[in-house]
Formats: structure tokens, C-alpha cells, sequence
């Protein structure tokens, strides 16, 4: 029987650039997540919550962390977009 | 004590400060100095307008009344900007590659470039912004009673002229920065600059006073917390139904407000500085809305029972004696009140006069009127008077409303009139079933509910009888419970009401209709703006005069700008000259370019008027049918090559024209030489055997040997021209360089060709000549004679003129010859410069046909070109010389 020719797997030089478009890929999925993350904390707690207790003070503060919060997420996936389109 | 003077003299010295940025940021745009105007922080800040003085001072009214909801004026634009991938960045994309001038622009566009659709959005436009003006004019006037309040009362005569004044003022200052290029589509560097400013001015006002009110006042930010705690705003709670719906609200508002797709979309320089906006705005509008709660709740605490909660951000530094920062929180409302204005009256004038008043104008006129009419001015001028009209108008509704609580309420209730939008804008650009009657049913349907449920009852226009029991006393057409919808929130209720039908109707009306290959085209344009690149498909109908194209272009755009965009095609296509060959992609790029100044719809409506009512083609429509990606880059691909063989076919084409012609030229040339040599020759022989038979008289001799002169005069001249050309091309022929003016030149040339005494007129401008030039004079000075005594040769006119210009531009000198006889023919234009070209109804002149061959050889040696310059009314020729500094070449 004759040995089988070795079949050595072609590199492929691509490998690394195909990664680095598939980041990008989910990182553009990332930010276009953002608006219903966004609409998820903004809208429930008056649709869930509605009427029901908790103050006024707690609201505030629960909205503005929330904003805080999507502001740096956004700034964060945004900047890591544009780095990639540089690099 | 502040007295309403030193405000009126405050006031002044920012408004005076606001022009002077504004002016600063036109001339350093103007000498291409914009990295700052350019930069993404400037483009973040201009979208501040968005915080009108109803924002910046009732929202904290608005926090005392109804505690958290004036959250949701700013969550909803902070869920677009954070989802900016999906929506914005398409818009803007769009905005770019379409040339769009204004929201209307855009819907007509999309709509098969539809002037119903944009008069309609127009119509929408005006009617929810002039009360939002009014709405910030009385903002102003109550901000200054905040200072005076004890003459309050009989000051009210002195705060309706405020008012004017105000709004004065803004006209000027909009007309000044606003209407500086007449090309919409350019950006207003100078007005986006000031409104940065501003944004700066009122996120430091609002700032500053909530810090004073939180650690200054309340003593901390825990202290804060408690304050609101105890405060009967803790009472609130949030009402699910109004949460929502004005989330939406703002969301839509801040896509579809006139003065916000102005800076959002217009005033967009690069696609990219929406990637900073996306967090930076949100992050203003959080700053913005920081410290809107605490202050209401001081306000509240501190300020007397019955005190306006909508004047807090000013009344209450005033009650504690900080008037400094009173007057800070003075010009942080007053800059909000003012930008607003500025950026609403450019976008509404841009939709009133490119919309309304253009296409009017053009009906009024025939349909020469591209051709004849000065349109350039006319736009100008119907933009100007917008401006002027829709600051009037704002200002009567002032007057009218001024004061009412109607005035206060209407914030929402615009925002609500241009939600209506929304369907139309969003089935636009993601969805190309969507038709242009589903459009328009849809947005009619909108506007009639809006109008009806809440924008009439708003400014109190219905009698009582009819809110109670409805329209013709039928219960379920009250305009607060259409459908016998009882119950909701009459905001709620209209919003429902009107986007659901509005949807409905759009939605059914595109589903059953079927769009126009324009509309078919436009919609593949706008959906695929991606994969498309930056130009969408055109559309083109027949074949239009490229000459006619050109006149219309030069008066839309200006000269210059039309020439080189006509050359610019021209050489695309490899040919020379100004007269590309009108193909598909030719006209839509010059119809793109003409969207820029008067929007889709007109711009297609004028070029339409030139190249007749043809039907769209068989390629075109197979270019909406091409669906896969795939059939797209093939096509593409044979696209590129075809259109490389149709260069090469063309250039062939039209040497090969060139040559027949010249070699029928040639023969008549020969034989036209031999006659010329010959006919001289036999008088001189003639006149000579004379001579030598002797016995004459002496002045018989005199005058025969006078003849034998002229004519070897004759003959030398015509073999010096021969010669001087085979010197010249052979580029033996050295060029002496000289420093000279061009009007020397000038001045030579127009005597030596004998103008100065003949028959023509001459009319030049000797400012305009006043160029140094260093380059060979006599050679240049030779051309120009040539030109003056062809005008004065061929010029066919009752009373001759020729016009010489000059004009400068990028280390160019263009002199410009334009006589105003018939001009020569459009298939004579290209083979005037061979040799031995001549015109054969002209044959009489007596020259041989070499002078413009000359011409442009010497024109080469020097560096420069002459060339035919068509659409100018007579026969006119461009010499063109590159400017060398003095200095350089010496």
C-alpha cells in the first residue's frame, strides 16, 4: 500500500485578518445593540414598576447611572471601531 | 440692581460677539483654515440646538409640574445618537451622496424627486416651527420681565419691541451668515461656528447655577436628595402612557425637526465625526439635564408660592442676590432662544423658496425661463425674504398668542406635527415598496389628525361646543376622544391616533400602488446607499443640448463653477473642450450638482424642461430590476469596460471627424493656396512686362511698381505665416520672456488691430487688467491681435462688441473675448484651430486660414491654451496663461 502524500494544511496568511473582520463584525453588533439596551433601561421601569413605589431621589439617580453608564459603553465600542479602522 | 438697560447693553455685546465668531469662522473657512470648524467637538456642540429656551427653561417648569417626565425630552434623542449605526449614519449617508438640502428635499427625493410631497413637508415645516419661534421669542421678553419685574406691567410695550428687536436682529444675522452661498448643500461655517459657541454658553449658564443650588444652597449632594425627598415633586409617579409616547416623541423629533436635520444631516462634514456625536451628545444632554430636578426643587422650597417654576433658572439666583450668575443664566436662555431661531429660519427658507417659491417662479416664466432667466439672483433673494417672512411670521404669532399658556404647551405639540414624518422617512429609506401616493397618504392623514386633535384645540382655535361633542355634534369625533377613545392623556391620544392611521395609511397606500421607474430608482438609490457607494443610480431621460445644459449651469452655479464642471465631464469622457456628450451619467451628475442649490425636485424639473419629457430607457429600468449583488459587480465590471471602449471609440470618433474635415479642408486649402500665390504672381507678371516694355509716363510707373509691392507684400506675409507656424511647431521658436501688465499688453494688441478707431466697440475693464505677467509679450500680444481682428473680421452683428475680460484664479489668468454676433456653429467648434481651417461661408475675409493655428502654438509654447468658449451669445475665445510670479522666473 502506498503511503498516503502527506497533505499538509496550506497556511493561510489570511487567518489573521479574517479574525480581526469578524471583531469588527461584533463590535458593529455591539453598537447597534445599544439603542434597545438603552430603551430597555429607560422604558421599563416606568412600564413595569408604573405607579408602584419608590422615590422620586432614587429614580434620578437610577436614570442618570443608567445614562452614565451607556454613555462610556458607547464612547468605549465606538473608539475600539475607529482604532481598527486605523490599525 | 440690574436695570433693563445694562440687559439690553449685555445682550448687545454677546450678539456683537456672536457676529464677530461668525464672521472669524467665514474668513478663516473662507482661506481654508478649518481644522476647528472641521472638527467632530464642533459639529457635537452645533447639534445642541436641539436645547431650545423652551428646554432650557421649562424643562425645570416642566420638572416642578411633573416631576422626572422632562427626562424623556432628552432620553429619546439619546437612544437615536446611541443607535446613530442603524439610522443616523445612513441618513447622512444619504444627505452626501443625494446633495439633499432640507428634510422636504429629502422625502421629495426619495419620492420620485415629488414637488407635492415637498410643498406638503414644507407646509408641515412651517406651521409646527413658527409657534416653536414664537415660543422662543417669548422666552426672551419673559427672561428680561424676570429682571424688571416691578415695571413689569408698564413695560409691556417696551418687551413687545424687545421682541421685534430680537427678532431684527436674528433676520439680519441669519441673512448675513445664511444665505452667503447660494449652494444649500454647502456648509454655513460661520452660523455653525456661533451656534457652537452658544452651546458652550448655555451648558456653562445651567451649569453654573445648578451648582450653586446644589452645594451652594441645598449644602451637598445627599442634602440635595433629601430636599427632593421632602418635595411635593416626590408625589409623582410616572404616568407609563406619557413616558413612552414623548420618549418617541423626542426621538422622532430630533430626526425629523427642520433645524435639527440642518445640522444633523446639511451641515455634516464627515460621515465620521457621527461616531464621536453618538456619545457626546448624549453625554451634553445629560449635562444639560443634571441639575434640572434640584433646581425646580429649590425653587419650589425657596421661591414664593404662585412664582413662575418656568422663570426658576433665572429668578432664583435673583432671589438670593447672585445676579452675576442671574445674568449668566440670562444669556445661556438667550443664546438657546437665539440659535434655535437662526438654524430653523435657514432650514425653513431653504424648504419655503427652494419648494414653493423656485418652482412658482419657473411656472411663472415659460419654459425658457432656465435658459433666460437670472436664477441665481432670484434664489438669493426669495431666500433672503424667507428668512425675513418666517422670523414675520413667528413674530405675529407672538403678538397674537403671546403670553397665553397656549404658547407654553406648544413645545410638544411641534414636536408631535413633525413625528409625522416619520413614517414616510423611515419606509424610505429601508423599505422600496414604499410609493410616493403611500407617502403622501400617509403624511395627510398625519398632518389632518394632528391639526385636528391637537394642534388646533392647542392654540385654542375650537369653540368648547365642539370639544365636547365633536365635529357635526358626532360624539366620536371629539378631538380629544376620536373613536370613542375616552381616557387617555390628550398628548397620548394624539400621537396614537395620528401615527397609527398615518402608518396605516402609508403602509396600504405604498402596498397597493405601483411606484414610477423614477420612483423605483430613487428608492434603490436611497435603500442600497451602502453597497451603491457614493453615487446612487441616476436617472436621465432623453438626450439634452449640452450647449442649453450649460447656459442653465452657469446661471445656477456660476460661470466658473459650471465651466469646470462641464470641462471636468468633458475630459472624463476624453474629450477636449467644455461640451461633454450629454449621457446618462453626465446629466445626473450636473443634476446632483443643481440639487445642492434648489433641491431634487426642481433641479429635475429644470433639466426636464431642456432635455424634453422622454421616457425613462430600457437600461434604466433593468438597472432597478438587477437585485443581485453579484449581477451588480459583473455588471460593474463590463460597465468599466465598456465605458473604456466607449472613451476610446469616442476619441477615435472624433478624430477621425477631425481628419475628414481636414482633409477635405486640405484640398480647398491647396487650391485656395495655389489661387492666392497665383493671382499676385499673374499681376506682378503682368505689371512688370509693362515695366520693361518702357515708354510709360512716371507716375504710371510709380503706381505699377507700387502694385508689383503690395502684392510681393502680399506674398511675403502669406509665406512668413506658413513659416512662423512650421517654426513654431518644429519648437524651434524661442519665447523672450518679459515682464509686462496685461493691460499694456492689452492696449497694444487693441491698437495694433486697428479696434480703438473701427467700427467696433471695445469694452474692457482696466481693473480687472492689472496682472503683472512675465512671459514672451510680443508672441502673447500677437495672439490677442489675432483674436480682436477675427471679432472684428467675422462679428456679423448691427453694432459690433467685443467684450474683454480678465479673471484670476489657482495661478491662472483667463482673458476672455466675446463678441456678440452669431458665433460659430457647434460642429465648426472642434476644427477652428486646425490649419487650413477656415469657415467656408467666410472665404471673403482674405486670410489663409493659419491665424488660430498660430494661436495655439504659440499658446502651447508659452504654457497656456486658447480655446472655443461656448453658450457665451456670440463667439468667444478663452486665453488661458499660467501666472508666474515675477520673482520665480526671474
Amino acid at each position: 500500500m502506498s503511503e498516503a502524500p502527506e497533505t499538509k494544511p496550506t497556511p493561510r496568511p489570511s487567518k489573521f485578518l479574517e479574525q480581526s473582520v469578524y471583531r469588527r463584525r461584533r463590535l458593529i453588533d455591539a453598537i447597534k445593540l445599544l439603542p434597545t439596551l438603552g430603551a430597555g433601561l429607560f422604558l421599563t421601569p416606568a412600564l413595569i414598576l408604573g405607579t408602584g413605589a419608590g422615590s422620586t431621589a432614587t429614580r434620578l439617580v437610577y436614570f442618570f447611572f443608567c445614562w452614565m453608564v451607556l454613555i462610556l459603553l458607547c464612547a468605549t465600542l465606538t473608539r475600539a471601531l475607529s482604532r481598527g479602522e486605523e490599525g | 440692581m440690574v436695570t433693563f438697560n445694562i440687559l439690553v447693553t449685555v445682550a448687545l455685546v454677546y450678539v456683537a460677539a456672536l457676529f464677530a465668531v461668525a464672521f472669524y469662522a467665514d474668513r478663516s473657512a473662507k482661506k481654508g483654515r478649518t481644522k476647528w470648524l472641521r472638527s467632530p467637538l464642533t459639529y457635537t456642540l452645533s447639534l445642541s440646538v436641539y436645547c431650545t429656551a423652551w428646554t432650557f427653561y421649562g424643562a425645570v417648569g416642566n420638572a416642578a409640574r411633573s416631576g422626572l417626565e422632562y427626562l424623556t425630552i432628552y432620553l429619546g434623542p439619546t437612544l437615536v445618537f446611541l443607535g446613530f449605526w442603524v439610522l443616523l449614519r445612513k441618513l447622512v449617508r444619504i444627505g452626501r451622496a443625494e446633495r439633499i438640502t432640507s428634510i422636504a428635499d429629502l422625502i421629495s427625493s426619495r419620492y420620485g424627486k415629488s414637488t407635492a410631497l415637498a410643498v406638503l413637508v414644507t407646509c408641515l415645516a412651517v406651521t409646527g416651527t413658527t409657534p416653536y419661534i414664537a415660543l422662543q421669542l417669548q422666552s426672551v421678553t419673559l427672561s428680561f420681565a424676570a429682571f424688571v419685574p416691578s415695571e413689569a406691567g408698564g413695560n409691556l410695550a417696551d418687551l413687545n419691541s424687545t421682541a421685534l428687536w430680537v427678532a431684527a436682529g436674528l433676520a439680519v444675522f441669519t441673512i448675513l451668515f445664511g444665505t452667503r452661498n447660494l449652494d444649500a448643500n454647502e456648509r454655513h461655517h460661520g452660523v455653525v461656528t456661533a451656534i457652537a459657541v452658544e452651546a458652550i454658553v448655555k451648558l456653562v449658564a445651567l451649569l453654573a447655577v445648578g451648582i450653586f443650588v446644589v452645594w451652594g444652597v441645598s449644602g451637598g449632594l445627599s442634602d440635595t436628595l433629601q430636599i427632593i425627598e421632602a418635595s411635593p415633586v416626590a408625589e409623582w409617579r410616572p404616568d407609563a402612557g406619557r413616558w413612552v409616547g414623548m420618549t418617541f416623541l423626542s426621538a422622532a423629533a430630533i430626526i425629523c425637526l427642520p433645524r435639527m436635520f440642518q445640522v444633523m444631516v446639511v451641515e455634516n462634514e464627515d460621515e465620521r465625526h457621527l461616531t464621536v456625536a453618538s456619545w457626546a451628545f448624549p453625554l451634553y444632554l445629560m449635562l444639560m439635564s443634571l441639575f434640572v430636578l434640584p433646581i425646580a426643587v429649590v425653587g419650589l422650597a425657596v421661591l414664593p408660592e404662585g412664582a413662575n417654576p418656568d422663570l426658576f433658572v433665572l429668578t432664583l439666583p435673583l432671589a438670593l442676590d447672585q445676579e452675576l450668575l442671574a445674568m449668566l443664566a440670562f444669556l445661556g436662555g438667550f443664546s438657546s432662544a437665539t440659535s434655535m431661531v437662526i438654524v430653523a429660519a435657514i432650514a425653513l427658507s431653504t424648504m419655503v423658496s427652494n419648494h414653493i417659491v423656485l418652482p412658482l417662479w419657473l411656472s411663472m416664466q415659460g419654459p425658457k425661463a432656465t435658459v433666460s432667466g437670472d436664477v441665481r439672483n432670484v434664489m438669493i433673494l426669495s431666500r433672503r425674504i424667507s428668512i425675513g417672512a418666517v422670523l414675520a411670521l413667528g413674530y405675529a404669532y407672538f403678538r397674537v398668542t403671546g403670553g397665553t399658556a397656549a404658547l407654553s404647551s406648544i413645545g410638544l405639540v411641534s414636536f408631535a406635527g413633525v413625528a409625522q414624518i416619520v413614517p414616510a422617512l423611515l419606509g424610505g429609506i429601508y423599505w422600496r415598496g414604499a410609493t410616493r401616493r403611500g407617502a403622501l397618504a400617509g403624511l395627510i392623514v398625519g398632518f389632518v389628525i394632528w391639526g385636528y386633535t391637537l394642534f388646533v384645540p392647542a392654540i385654542g382655535l375650537l369653540p368648547d361646543s365642539l370639544m365636547q361633542n365633536g365635529l357635526f355634534a358626532m360624539s366620536w369625533l371629539r378631538p380629544q376622544a376620536l373613536f370613542g377613545l375616552v381616557g387617555l392623556d390628550p398628548l397620548v391620544h394624539s400621537i396614537f391616533w395620528s401615527m397609527a392611521l398615518n402608518s396605516v395609511a402609508f403602509l396600504a397606500v405604498s402596498l397597493v400602488t405601483f411606484p414610477s421607474p423614477i420612483e423605483r430608482l430613487q428608492g434603490a438609490a436611497f435603500v442600497n446607499v451602502f453597497s451603491r457607494g457614493e453615487s446612487g443610480a441616476g436617472y436621465v431621460g432623453g438626450v439634452a443640448e449640452t450647449e442649453d445644459l450649460l447656459v442653465m449651469a452657469q446661471r445656477l452655479l456660476g460661470a466658473r463653477e459650471a465651466q469646470t464642471l462641464f470641462q471636468q465631464s468633458a475630459k472624463d469622457q476624453g474629450k477636449l473642450g467644455y461640451l461633454p456628450d450629454p449621457t446618462p451619467e453626465f446629466v445626473s451628475t450636473l443634476e446632483r450638482e443643481l440639487a445642492g442649490s434648489v433641491g431634487a425636485a426642481t433641479a429635475h424639473a429644470m433639466v426636464r424642461q431642456i432635455d424634453g419629457n422622454a421616457a425613462v430607457s430600457v437600461q434604466d429600468l433593468l438597472a432597478v430590476a438587477d437585485e443581485s449583488a453579484q449581477m451588480l459587480e459583473y455588471s460593474s465590471q463590463l460597465e468599466d469596460k465598456s465605458r473604456e471602449l466607449e472613451q476610446t471609440a469616442r476619441q477615435l470618433r472624433d478624430a477621425n471627424d477631425k481628419l475628414t474635415a481636414l482633409s477635405v479642408q486640405k484640398d480647398a486649402f491647396l487650391s485656395q493656396v495655389s489661387h492666392e500665390l497665383r493671382t499676385p504672381m499673374t499681376s506682378i507678371r503682368s505689371f512688370s512686362e509693362f515695366l520693361m516694355e518702357g515708354g510709360m509716363k512716371a507716375p504710371d510707373r510709380k503706381r505699377y511698381s507700387k502694385i508689383i509691392h503690395d502684392e510681393s507684400i502680399r506674398l511675403t506675409r502669406l509665406l512668413d505665416d506658413l513659416l512662423d507656424l512650421s517654426f513654431l511647431e518644429s519648437g524651434q521658436a524661442a519665447m523672450n520672456d518679459q515682464t509686462a501688465s496685461l493691460h499694456d499688453v492689452l492696449d497694444r494688441a487693441v491698437s495694433s488691430a486697428g479696434a480703438s478707431k473701427g467700427a467696433m466697440t471695445v469694452r474692457r475693464n482696466p481693473a480687472d487688467e492689472q496682472i503683472e505677467l512675465r512671459t514672451d509679450t510680443d508672441r502673447l500680444s500677437q495672439v490677442f491681435i489675432n483674436l480682436i481682428s477675427n471679432a472684428q473680421k467675422y462679428c456679423d452683428a448691427q453694432a459690433p462688441t467685443l467684450d474683454i475680460s480678465v479673471s484670476e484664479k489657482q495661478g491662472q489668468v483667463d482673458i476672455d473675448f466675446v463678441d456678440n454676433g452669431s458665433g460659430i456653429p457647434q460642429s465648426q467648434q472642434s476644427i477652428i484651430f486646425e490649419k487650413f481651417a477656415r469657415l467656408s461661408d467666410h472665404s471673403s475675409a482674405g486670410s489663409a486660414g493659419l491665424g488660430l493655428a498660430i494661436c495655439r502654438e504659440v499658446m502651447a509654447r508659452l504654457g497656456g491654451t486658447v480655446s472655443y468658449l461656448p453658450g457665451q451669445g456670440g463667439a468667444a475665445f478663452r486665453v488661458s496663461l499660467p501666472r508666474r510670479r515675477v520673482a520665480e522666473a526671474a
